[in-house]
């Protein structure tokens, strides 16, 4: 029982920044641009974030220098892709490499320094309740937060107007100029929003996962959070799903071993990756027309004046 | 009621003769560099009236209209809308100051419903739900039946038009701008068109319309205003004028006639297709269903049809880009084809012209020499041991520009360096000079200048003369009636069985074109058989 109440929770933290930049990449995605940096704004939202708490003692505070980290980051990005019109893919794979850089020199100094995690929630009474009152009263303010997130994102792309414009940037930016909307600017907001979810999403994991720094210590997240944002199909529902299906891959995988189960642990690693592919087959087969992704993801738009 | 109301003040407001045109420009202007797409043009449009604006491809028709609606900005000129002269800021303030616009391409959302894309085009000033009240009730006023719920890629050419156009309407718009509106409609769903068109003149509205189709101007417009180069050559009364003379105003000059050589002898038959089915390869596709047909050779067969009903897929089939399971189903010159390669096929005498010109028909950034390779390669002897013959290559080039009459810059420029016309009288004469067997091409003429146009239909016609088998797939029905021997519709995948060029009335065609089959003895094997 306290077993599955741990590898509940584990899930739960392991789950949530992959969730947090997933929900960011995927507004920017609809919009129609594709940000392949997620790993490196999120190094630096770590790298910064941590600096952040640990100067002023305060999680908020090194939260917030995350999000602003990763917006700058996603600022470096949209001056190049959007501003110059350079290729998507180029320019996203350059952050991943810039910001992987900056962050080690960044957290340079920090290596070593332990500062004191998120609090969790604690409710007398619910908190106590066997098996979910830690699960549902007994997290840190991320895990909520993340939540909230998905939710309001999914409320901001289907019931308001400029989730409607936003989407419909994505599906065609053509028209969306020739009716007068301002593509460029709108995507570059995406773009913002994209890059503060990923530098929370990376600050999260040295103020609540392990309460330090280490170098390169996203591992890869950001990739997985840019698989996820496919494996959704680009729907924020969907995303929930993936992001705890991917978490618990992950953590099952730390178990297994522990276990001693037979199967490399390398492979347990792939797991999200052939997820995402199987998914990609699946709904390629199950389509009865028209298209999942935005259909102008990651090409370059430059309007006539 | 209110577009009356907005009528009058217009009128009192009216500046000189108590009247003022809605909408004037003066000295209109935008220059892109050194090219000069709209000169200096002046252009009245005046309530309860349907404006032609005619012109070639490349005249400056599109560029005035943009600028009208706010889309660009003028260079010089003054704009002047009820007699006041404005700067837009961009199309939403025109569209709140009453002037609406309709695009040749849509500017639609395929993966947005038809509520969501009309909502886009508003200014949200109005809940999502009054919206889609309002839209219900503007589609049912004028006749133009939509379901609001439904997702665009789902919808046919005809019905995504009628979107483009409720939308406008949703804008209570005194000023609509209409951009080739019948290009991709049956002649049947044009009347549909016009008969609404009719009726918001009656309200007391002005309408543009840009259209090449001079017949069509003739009917419905009161008044024509003729660009050409970018310079405005005339403003007359369309009715007062015959087709011809409007014609010749446009290109400024007499256009050739097409003249087919007399006693074309048919041969054996050199394209045949049996039965030939193949599900789309895209998403958005369509699924050819029991084709079959005979081309001998000398003759001209022409394929009619709304665009999207399965005349890509019937190239990509013919073309080897796709190829069917059952090589019988297409036969070239005799031999079982259906599952050869494109350069297998092209081994056997047959040559293709695709529509799209840049990124289809030649590698956009290629020099025409290697354009002409792409296509040449297999059967023109231009590559000798795996080496290109560099000056074969320029030789083709030399003489396509030659027969042709391509015009450009310099010898071997880059293909997308050519004006559309000239770049298909380049592509159309790659082919011919290979002397193919079977000449299969897609929209010889699509957005081509009437004096371009002649030049490849002629080219065609002795092609044909000299006993090659060609396949025309055409939108353009006058083209068809002109050059073909034979035509025949697709519908839906289905391909009718061929009429006569002779029997072929617009009517017979408009029913086969919208889906409709023809008395049983004329099409035994027409749709749905």
């Amino acid at each position: 029982m306290e077993l599955v109440e741990a590898i509940i929770l584990a899930v739960l933290a392991a789950s949530t920044p992959l969730l947090i930049a997933a929900t960011g990449e995927l507004v920017t995605e609809r919009s129609g641009v594709l940000n392949l940096g997620v790993e490196g704004m999120m190094i630096v939202g770590a790298a910064c974030g941590f600096a952040g708490a640990w100067l002023t003692g305060s999680i908020f505070i090194g939260a917030l220098f995350g999000i602003v980290a990763g917006t700058l980051m996603s600022l470096v990005f949209a001056l190049m892709a959007l501003g110059l019109a350079v290729n998507q893919v180029a320019t996203g794979l350059a952050l991943t490499i810039l910001g992987v850089g900056l962050s080690g020199l960044i957290g340079a100094g920090f290596v070593g320094e332990r500062i004191t995690p998120a609090l969790h929630l604690d409710i007398p009474g619910l908190t106590n309740i066997p098996l979910v009152g830690r699960v549902f009263f007994g997290e840190d303010a991320f895990v909520y937060f993340s939540l909230a997130l998905v939710i309001g994102v999914w409320w901001f792309l289907y019931r308001t107007r400029s989730g409607l414009i936003l989407r419909a940037c994505g599906d065609n930016h053509v028209s969306a100029h020739a009716l007068g909307y301002p593509v460029l600017r709108i995507r570059t907001l995406a773009v913002m929003f994209g890059g503060a979810c990923a530098g929370l999403a990376g600050a999260y994991l040295p103020l609540a996962y392990t309460p330090f720094f280490i170098p390169g210590m996203t591992a890869g997240r950001g990739w997985i959070a840019l698989a996820l944002v496919v494996f959704s199909s680009w729907r924020p529902g969907r995303l929930v799903v993936g992001a705890y299906l991917f978490g618990a891959v992950t953590i099952l995988q730390l178990h297994a071993q522990g276990w001693g189960v037979g199967i490399p642990s390398q492979l347990m690693s792939a797991l999200p990756y052939l997820a995402t592919v199987i998914v990609l087959v699946l709904l390629s087969r199950a389509r009865t027309g028209g298209s999942t992704a935005p259909a102008a993801l990651g090409t370059v738009f430059v309007p006539d004046r | 009621m209110q577009a009356h109301q907005r009528m009058l003040d217009s009128t009192t407001n009216g500046l000189h003769s108590g009247e003022s045109p809605l909408l004037r420009t003066i000295g209109l202007t935008k220059r892109y560099g050194d090219f000069l797409a709209n000169d200096a043009i002046d252009i009245d449009i005046w309530p309860t009236e349907i404006h032609a604006l005619l012109g070639e491809n490349g005249a400056g028709k599109s560029t005035l209209v943009k600028a009208i609606y706010g889309l660009i900005q003028p260079s010089a000129g003054q704009i002047c809308w009820q007699g006041q002269p404005i700067v837009l800021s961009g199309p939403s303030e025109a569209r709140s100051r009453g002037i609406g616009m309709v695009f040749q391409h849509f500017s639609l959302f395929d993966n947005l419903t038809v509520a969501e894309n009309v909502a886009l085009g508003l200014d949200g000033k109005e809940s999502f739900k009054d919206m889609s009240a309002r839209l219900e009730q503007v589609s049912k006023t004028y006749g133009l039946s939509l379901d609001p719920k439904r997702e665009v890629w789902q919808l046919s050419v005809g019905e995504r038009q009628r979107i483009e156009i409720v939308r406008a309407l949703m804008q209570d718009p005194q000023f609509l701008i209409l951009d080739e509106p019948t290009a991709v409609l049956t002649p049947q769903e044009a009347d549909q068109l016009f008969v609404v068109l009719e009726r918001l003149k009656a309200e007391g509205r002005a309408i543009l319309y840009i259209s090449h189709k001079l017949e069509e101007v003739k009917r419905l417009c009161d008044t024509a205003t003729i660009l050409r180069g970018g310079k405005k050559v005339e403003t007359c009364n369309p009715r007062l004028e015959t087709a011809a003379s409007l014609a010749r105003m446009m290109v400024g000059g007499e256009i050739k006639e097409v003249k087919a050589a007399a006693g074309r002898q048919t041969t054996v038959p050199r394209l045949v297709v049996n039965d030939l089915s193949l599900a789309p390869g895209e998403a958005h596709g369509v699924r050819l269903e029991h084709i079959s047909f005979e081309l001998k050779g000398g003759e001209i067969l022409g394929i009619a049809g709304v665009a999207g009903n399965g005349q890509d897929e019937l190239f990509a089939a013919l073309s080897g880009e796709r190829l069917s399971k059952d090589p019988g189903t297409i036969v070239i010159e005799g031999l079982a084809a259906g599952h050869l390669s494109i350069t297998q096929r092209r081994k056997l005498g047959a040559a293709f012209v695709p529509e799209e010109r840049l990124g289809h028909g030649t590698a956009p950034r290629m020099k025409l020499s290697e354009n002409a390779l792409l296509t040449g390669h297999a059967a023109s002897g231009m590559v000798h041991h795996g080496f290109i013959d560099t000056a074969a290559t320029l030789k083709t080039v030399d003489r396509a520009t030659e027969t042709f009459d391509v015009r450009k810059a310099k010898r071997d420029p880059e293909a997308a360096s050519l004006s559309g016309g000239n770049l298909q009288k380049f592509i159309v004469g790659r082919e011919i000079l290979r002397n193919p067997a079977v000449l299969v091409v897609s929209q010889p003429t699509w957005g081509v200048d009437a004096g371009a146009a002649a030049v490849i239909r002629q080219a065609l016609l002795d092609l044909a003369t000299a006993g090659a088998a060609v396949l025309v797939t055409s939108q353009d029905l006058d083209e068809l009636a002109e050059i073909a021997d034979r035509i025949a519709v697709m519908f839906h995948g289905h391909l009718s069985a061929p009429l006569a060029t002779s029997e072929a009335t617009r009517e017979k065609l408009g029913l086969l074109m919208g889906g409709s089959t023809l008395e049983p003895k004329e099409a035994a094997h027409a749709v749905g058989a």
